[in-house]
């Protein structure tokens, strides 16, 4: 009887401990869809009002005149987003193949916790250093250098401080990503009588080029998203920017700027919402891009 | 040695402190199968990488005394590492099949050396698919992914991969221990056809197998040689009490 009781317990627990497991993952899947079906919602009034062809191609942002126009905050975010990786990419490339292929062993060893304490940094120490350091840097030597006089906060500004920002975290994942690859395989390579770099470009790039499109990937959405560390060099000024020295205003600051502020202008909450809503997809199509590569090039 | 092609003198190589190779002194005949046996971790592998001078790709490694491939010195060579490199290929324990096509990877070593006409690389690419009895299996997906071919195929692949830069030696390191029995004879039937226009070094820990391909054998024990005979004359008749226990199997 009593052993009876035990596998009974036994069996209880199982099931109690899989259900946890399901309730867990059931929150993990429902919480990103409740979140688009939340922002669907609220930006619905907006998307009531107005086609979104003028929302996303206008750049006419007259909240009192009701004109809500997304595409100075969408060419900011798209600009700095894309410099900043373009940045960041080479250097974290380079960086990862140096420390995997010719470092000796202890110098990855002292750099891995500095990459990571990089990593944790919180975003507004970012910001506090573009203000400190790339902002002068701007305005008094870089501007002056191309025969410009500018104020320093600038999309330039933003993608230099998110390009540090983003640099320890694709780093941590190219390292990760070559490392995986067989020692073996570059031996092989070498000892057909390839050099060292004939052997990175042709078997190390080439063998882990699905990790390194999800790094960049999984980079960029970070980079769009990111708020603080950009909203505080950036500028934050509504006219479209046509060059990187000028101000840009990308769709993170406008949320972070303005919400709670200004909710009692008509439509206004609506609109950003649907600033929110914007980002959400961008991310997501990224994610589905390099999905996408991913899956191509390992078949 | 008669027509030694490699001689090795008062070879060293320590690991950080360890003491891996000691005092080697060894002739490996030109165009036979050589075969170097001994228990794992006894500096086997070892010494057959540091031939085409892998073995420098570690910082930890040190590595003195002589390696002459006829007559000129190795280690101490001002010639380019991946000229010397190109004279030996090989082949691994697991067969390691770059990442690209079935025809790039017979290709990959014509092509990195600036060989890039196609018809040429074509008919390189057939001549030893057909020399490692692949041709017959791969010539319709010769565009697919060199992983896509069984373990034993992909062994042969880089077989014929090493073979394209046409070397003179071929290493092969236990190149039949992740193979299945039948792959595995294709190798050594392979390697007997081969070494009348190849020097062959094996190394091995299967006995049958030396016993059946070698024409020499290198008997290593912690790091020395301790006999080196004709295959006859080491199975039949060993001079060292080390081999002799080793053959009757009381050590592995």
């Amino acid at each position: 009887m009593n052993g009876l009781k035990v596998i009974y317990n036994r069996n209880l627990r199982n099931r109690i401990h899989l259900s946890w497991m399901w309730i867990s993952l059931g929150v993990v899947f429902v919480l990103p869809l409740s979140l688009f079906i939340g922002l669907m919602w609220k930006s619905a009034i907006l998307l009531d009002q107005q086609s979104l062809i003028d929302l996303l191609f206008s750049s006419e942002w007259k909240p009192m005149a009701g004109k809500f126009g997304y595409l100075t905050f969408i060419v900011s975010s798209v600009w700095v987003t894309m410099i900043s990786l373009l940045i960041a990419g080479p250097v974290c490339l380079l960086t990862a193949i140096h420390l995997t292929q010719y470092a000796k062993s202890w110098v990855l060893k002292i750099m891995a916790p500095v990459i990571d304490i990089l990593a944790g940094l919180p975003s507004v120490i970012f910001g506090v250093w573009g203000i400190l350091f790339v902002i002068p840097l701007l305005a008094n030597h870089i501007g002056p250098f191309f025969g410009k006089s500018v104020s320093g906060y600038s999309i330039l500004a933003g993608a230099i401080v998110l390009s540090i920002m983003i640099i320890p975290f694709i780093l941590n994942i190219l390292i990760e990503i070559f490392q995986t690859v067989p020692k073996e395989l570059s031996e092989a390579s070498l000892s057909l009588g390839a050099t060292r770099w004939q052997t990175i470009k042709f078997v190390l790039l080439k063998k882990s080029f699905p990790g390194i499109v999800s790094a960049f990937g999984l980079g960029m959405s970070r980079a769009f998203g990111e708020t603080i560390a950009v909203l505080m060099v950036v500028g934050n000024v509504v006219h479209l920017p046509t060059g990187v020295f000028q101000p840009g205003y990308p769709l993170p600051s406008l949320i972070a700027n303005n919400y709670g502020e200004m909710l009692s202008i008509p439509m206004y909450d609506s609109a950003l919402m649907f600033s929110a809503l914007l980002l959400f997809v961008v991310v997501l199509i990224f994610n589905a891009i390099s999905r996408l590569i991913i899956l191509r090039s390992s078949r | 040695m008669q027509n030694s092609i490699i001689d090795i003198k008062q070879l060293n190589l320590y690991y950080g402190k360890q003491h891996i190779l000691k005092d080697i002194n060894i002739s490996i005949p030109a165009k036979k199968i050589t075969v170097i046996l001994g228990p794992s971790g006894c500096g086997k592998t070892t010494l057959l990488r540091s031939l085409n001078r892998l073995t420098e790709l570690d910082a930890s490694v040190k590595i003195s005394g002589e390696i002459l491939l006829n007559g000129q010195d190795l280690l101490n060579s001002t010639e380019d590492v991946t000229t010397i490199r190109k004279k030996m290929g090989l082949l691994a324990q697991r067969p390691y099949p770059l990442p690209m096509s079935i025809y790039n990877n017979v290709a990959y070593g014509l092509r990195i050396s600036g060989r890039r006409k196609k018809k040429f690389l074509n008919s390189r690419v057939e001549y030893y698919l057909r020399q490692t009895n692949l041709w017959d299996e791969v010539k319709d997906r010769l565009k697919e992914p060199a992983a896509t071919l069984s373990i034993g195929q992909q062994q042969r692949l880089c077989l014929a991969r090493g073979l394209a830069v046409d070397p003179q030696i071929i290493l092969a390191d236990e190149p039949t221990s992740a193979l299945d029995p039948h792959s595995s004879r294709m190798i050594e039937e392979k390697f007997a056809e081969l070494k009348d226009s190849y020097t062959i070094v094996l190394v091995t820990h299967i006995l049958r197998q030396a016993k059946n391909i070698a024409d020499h054998v290198i008997f290593m024990y912690m790091g020395q040689v301790v006999e080196q005979a004709d295959v006859r004359e080491f199975f039949e008749n060993p001079k060292e009490q080390q081999t002799k226990a080793y053959l009757q199997g009381q050590f592995y």
